[in-house]
């Protein structure tokens, strides 16, 4: 099995970002986030400074993965939307194309319904960056192979 | 569908953030000492290299779903090395979530109990791993893992050689430990971001 690498280019960034920016704008949330299914943050839009991204980007993903686990149990494919609700911000996570997870943040400046629309519209085209992406990946042309330049130097480095 | 490439090792590069992302799972019987190593690697990390410890405990300080740490290992060719370290449940019963946890794993640290009454624990979660990367289409043979006996200020303990003979057939990196007083867990740590990168470096 060869090992594979998510890699991720600064134009894909871009398109991907920007896409999460217009969900954030449309969706009036105070902050939108896009995690990967294994918990690696992709890209993040809003009011993000006061929330530890890293630790957010986990869990959700161990949320969507115990969810899932749950649909299976009940012989359902996933359940695609989860929404927590709390006194003063709200949670609306959902999976994109099977494979990344939206997690928009908003309180009573928006709402469910606005939230579900706007989310519904930015996965169609988020889901075209991330399979954009991963066509690229699989035609293998990156434009520059990071891995390969590494020596064992450079690992050794890392702990000195 | 699980993740951006089921049954793929999944180290994330961002050439935007400019990071390499990969994910290290601690895995062992219950009470083997997953959650002290990962405790011990946070109390002697330095602030500006590591991010908050998230623990998934029972009331009783048993990990109910995971514990998950974020460090940074510093640069390699002008790239941020960000490494999440994950523990299972080791409890028998939990292994619905000991499966998702395997999930996009590019590295493994399999932390044995020295005790002479763990060993069947420790045979029977070694096996459990191996069937639990098979169920994802990984084979233990091609992913990075080292060996932890842990505990070894014990009085009750098993022999290293004999240890070895049960657990480590093929020869891969082992390191003696008691992760309470913190022996052992950076060497452990340390071997196993090796064995990440050579392998993203020999994938490349």
């Amino acid at each position: 099995m060869p090992q594979s690498s998510f890699v991720m280019f600064e134009e894909e960034y871009r398109e991907i970002t920007a896409a999460v920016e217009k969900l954030l704008r449309e969706s009036n949330a105070k902050c939108v986030y896009l995690v990967d299914k294994d918990g690696q943050l992709i890209s993040s839009s809003g009011d993000t400074k006061d929330i530890d991204a890293t630790s957010l980007a986990s869990l959700t993903a161990g949320n969507i993965a115990a969810t899932g686990g749950l649909a299976k149990l009940i012989g359902e494919k996933e359940f695609s939307i989860l929404f927590h609700e709390g006194e003063r911000d709200n949670l609306h996570i959902s999976v994109v194309g099977q494979r990344v997870i939206l997690l928009v943040i908003f309180d009573k400046r928006s709402s469910l319904g606005l939230v579900r629309l706007r989310v519904k519209k930015a996965s169609e085209e988020l889901g075209r960056s991330i399979q954009k992406l991963l066509d690229r990946m699989a035609a293998d042309v990156d434009k520059e192979n990071l891995l390969k330049e590494i020596t064992d130097d450079d690992i050794e480095r890392l702990f000195h | 569908m699980d993740g951006l490439f089921p049954h793929l090792k999944m180290s994330f590069i961002n050439y935007s953030s400019r990071e390499i992302n990969c994910k290290i799972v601690y895995y062992g019987p219950g009470l083997c000492g997953k959650t002290t190593n990962l405790q011990f690697i946070y109390r002697k990390t330095r602030p500006e290299a590591k991010g908050k410890m998230i623990t998934l405990a029972t009331e009783t300080e048993r990990t109910l779903f995971f514990d998950f740490l974020p460090l940074s290992l510093g640069d390699i060719k002008g790239f941020k090395t960000r490494f999440h370290l994950y523990t299972v449940p080791g409890q028998i019963f939990y292994d619905a979530s000991r499966k998702l946890i395997l999930k996009g794993v590019d590295g493994i640290v399999f932390v044995a109990d020295s005790q002479v009454e763990r060993m069947d624990a420790n045979i029977e979660s070694f096996d459990n791993m191996k069937i639990n990367l098979e169920e994802q289409g990984y084979s233990l043979s091609e992913i990075p893992y080292v060996v932890q006996y842990n505990k070894r200020d014990l009085p009750n303990i098993v022999p290293v050689s004999e240890l070895k003979k049960m657990l480590n057939s093929n020869g891969i990196p082992d390191f003696e430990a008691v992760a309470s007083d913190g022996l052992g867990v950076f060497e452990t740590l340390k071997a196993i971001v090796k064995l990440v990168l050579i392998e993203l470096k020999k994938g490349a």
